[in-house]
C-alpha cells in the first residue's frame, strides 16, 4: 500500500507542476456552472435541487475526463519513464492503482470545488441535501468509470491524441449503451440477452438513479466492477505493450 | 551475483538476444560492447526486469527475475538508456519519490539523499525542473536514482553518454570507487571507457557473445599487441631505417606513414621486438621524437571481432 501511495503522490504532484491541473479545474468549473444556469435553467425551474447541475456531468466528463486520462500511461511510455517505474521494486498493480487513484482524487477535488453551487441552492431554498450528496457520490463514481476506461486505453498507445479520441468514443458508447443509438447496432443480429446486457451497461441509466438520491447496491456494484475490470485490463495491456 | 542462462529475447519475428549465457560475480565490472542494435540494451532490460525473456533464466542476487521480480529489483540499481525521468519534477521531488518506493525513511534516508546530492553535484539544481537541466545533469539525476539505495547490483546503460570530458571522468571515478564489492554492468560504445572502468568485457553482436575476456586479453588479440611505434626526427632517412628494422628477426613486417614520419614494426608471432629495436637504434645513433610499445588497440579488435560492421 505504501507503494500505491508513493505512486499516487508523485502523480498528483505532477498534475500541479504542469498547467494540466489548473486548466482542467477552471474549465470544469466554468462549464459546469454555465450549463447549470444557461442550459439547465437553474433559476427558471424554481426548484431547490441540483438536477440541472448534475444532469450535464456525464457530458462534461465525456470530454474532460479523457483529457485527463490520456496522459496517464501514454506519456509515461512516450518519455520512457515507464522503464524506470517498472524497474523499481513495485508490483504492476500498485503502479496502475496508484496512478489511477491520483487521477480520481484529482477529479474529486475538481468536483468538490463546485461547492458554491451547493451553498447557492441552500441559500435560495430548502433542498434535500441527502439527494445532493448521493448525486455527488454518483457523479464521482461515474468519473471513476470514465477514468478507468481512459487509463486502460492510454496504456495501449504512446500517442496522447489517439488515447483521447479513442477514450471519448469508448466513453460515448458506454454512456449511451442503453439508448437506441447504440442498441440498434446490436438488436438487428444479436440475441436479446446480449442486447439486454449491453443496455444494462449504460452509464447514464446507472447515474440517473443515483443522482435522484436512490443509492442502489446494483449501481454501486456496476461501477465497482467496471473500474475493477478496466484496471485489470489496464495492467494486462501494460504487460503486453510496455516495451513497444 | 547475476546468472544469465540461455537468455533469448524475440521482438515478434526479430531475434534480439540469441542464447546468451554468462555470470557476473561481485567485484566484477562488466562492460557490454557491441555495435548499435547488438542486443546490449535488450539484455540489460531483461536483467533489470523491464522485459520478460522469451526463454532462458535470469537470477539476480539469487532471485529469479521472472518469478521474484520485486525482490530482485530491490537489489538492482538501473539506469535505463537515455536516463528517463519525470521532466516536470525537480530532482529533489523525483529522488524523494524513488526513496519512497525504495522504502527508505528516517535519518538514514536524509543522510543518504544528502550524500547522493553531493556525490553527483546536484545541490545547485535541486529545485529546478528536470526539464530545464542540461543533458549532463539529467544523466546525473538518472545515476542518482540508480545509486540511491546503494544497490548490490548496478546496471548502467551508457552511463556517460552526453557528458563532457570532466563529467565523464567524475562518473568513472564514482563507478571505480564503488566497484570493489558490487556487481556492475555497463554498456558503452566508448572503448576507452572499457579500459578505464571494466575488468571484464563482453563483445556482443546480433545477440550473441563473440568475446568474453579481460580488456588486457582482448587487446592482446590485436595485431598491434607488442608492436613498436616510432616517430622519427625530421632529418632521418625513413626508408633506410625501415630496411634495417625489417631485417630484425623479431619483426615480421613494418608499416610506414610517411606524412607523420611514423613507422610501426609488427612483431613476429610470440616475439617482443622492442629491445632489439632500441639496441639497434642506440648502435646507429638514430634520433626519435617518440618511441613506444603498443599494448594493442581495442577498437581494432572490436572491428575485427564484430566483422567490421558499424563500430
Amino acid at each position: 500500500m505504501n507503494n500505491v501511495m508513493a505512486v499516487m503522490r508523485r502523480e498528483l504532484k505532477s498534475y500541479f507542476l504542469t498547467p494540466v491541473a489548473y486548466v482542467f479545474i477552471v474549465i470544469f468549473l466554468i462549464l459546469s456552472n454555465t450549463f447549470t444556469f444557461y442550459l439547465g435553467n437553474f433559476y427558471e425551474r424554481g426548484q431547490a435541487d441540483l438536477m440541472p447541475f448534475f444532469n450535464f456531468h456525464p457530458w462534461l466528463y465525456l470530454f474532460l475526463v479523457p483529457a485527463l486520462s490520456m496522459r496517464l500511461w501514454a506519456e509515461e511510455r512516450k518519455s520512457g519513464s515507464i522503464e524506470l517505474l517498472m524497474t523499481l521494486p513495485i508490483e504492476l498493480w500498485q503502479a496502475v492503482l496508484g496512478k489511477y487513484l491520483a487521477a480520481w482524487l484529482f477529479t474529486a477535488l475538481a468536483l468538490a470545488l463546485t461547492f458554491p453551487i451547493w451553498i447557492t441552492v441552500n441559500y435560495l431554498g430548502d433542498p434535500d441535501n441527502g439527494v445532493i450528496l448521493a448525486a455527488y457520490v454518483g457523479s464521482l463514481l461515474m468519473a471513476g468509470g470514465f477514468l478507468a476506461v481512459g487509463s486502460c486505453i492510454s496504456a495501449a498507445t504512446k500517442n496522447q491524441v489517439i488515447a483521447f479520441i479513442l477514450s471519448v468514443v469508448a466513453c460515448f458508447v458506454l454512456l449511451l449503451a442503453g439508448f437506441s443509438m447504440v442498441l440498434d447496432l446490436f438488436s438487428a443480429w444479436a440475441p436479446q440477452a446480449l442486447v439486454d446486457t449491453v443496455a444494462s451497461l449504460s452509464f447514464l441509466t446507472h447515474f440517473a438513479s443515483i443522482s435522484k438520491g436512490v443509492i442502489d447496491l446494483r449501481d454501486l456494484v456496476y461501477f465497482a466492477l467496471l473500474i475493477g475490470v478496466m484496471l485489470y485490463a489496464n495492467a494486462i495491456v501494460l504487460e503486453l505493450k510496455k516495451a513497444d | 551475483m547475476i546468472d544469465c542462462q540461455n537468455l533469448v529475447k524475440h521482438y515478434g519475428p526479430l531475434l534480439a538476444v540469441d542464447d546468451l549465457s554468462f555470470q557476473v560475480e561481485p567485484g566484477e565490472v562488466l562492460g557490454f560492447l557491441g555495435p548499435n542494435g547488438a542486443g546490449k540494451s535488450t539484455t540489460m532490460r531483461v536483467i533489470a526486469g523491464f522485459l520478460p525473456a522469451s526463454s532462458g533464466r535470469v537470477t539476480v542476487c539469487g532471485y529469479d527475475i521472472a518469478t521474484h521480480a520485486t525482490a530482485a529489483k530491490a537489489c538492482i540499481g538501473y539506469l535505463p538508456e537515455g536516463a528517463p525521468s519525470y521532466p516536470e519534477m525537480t530532482p529533489r521531488a523525483f529522488l524523494d519519490f524513488v526513496a519512497d518506493i525504495r522504502g527508505m525513511h528516517g535519518d538514514s534516508r536524509r543522510a543518504r539523499l544528502a550524500e547522493i546530492y553531493g556525490l553527483l553535484h546536484l545541490e545547485h539544481v535541486l529545485e529546478q525542473s528536470i526539464d530545464t537541466l542540461s543533458k549532463g545533469y539529467k544523466r546525473r539525476v538518472g545515476l542518482a536514482q540508480a545509486l540511491l539505495h546503494d544497490p548490490q547490483v548496478l546496471i548502467l546503460d551508457e552511463p556517460t553518454d552526453g557528458l563532457d570530458p570532466n563529467q565523464k571522468h567524475e562518473v568513472r571515478e564514482l563507478i571505480n570507487a564503488m566497484a570493489k564489492d558490487k556487481i556492475i554492468i555497463i554498456s558503452t560504445h566508448l572503448l576507452e571507457e572499457v579500459d578505464a572502468l571494466c575488468n571484464r568485457a563482453i563483445i556482443i553482436a546480433q545477440g550473441r557473445i563473440l568475446a568474453d575476456d579481460t580488456p588486457a586479453n582482448l587487446e592482446a588479440r590485436s595485431k598491434f599487441h607488442n608492436a613498436v611505434s616510432l616517430r622519427l626526427a625530421d632529418n632521418v632517412a625513413l626508408e633506410q631505417i625501415r630496411k634495417e628494422i625489417d631485417a630484425l628477426g623479431d619483426v615480421e613486417r613494418t608499416e610506414v606513414d610517411a606524412n607523420a614520419n611514423r613507422l610501426t614494426a609488427f612483431p613476429a608471432p610470440g616475439r617482443m621486438p622492442l629491445r632489439a629495436i632500441s639496441e639497434l637504434s642506440a648502435e646507429r645513433g638514430w634520433e626519435f621524437a617518440e618511441l613506444h610499445l603498443e599494448s594493442g588497440r581495442l577498437d581494432e579488435v572490436f572491428r575485427t571481432i564484430t566483422g567490421g560492421a558499424a563500430a
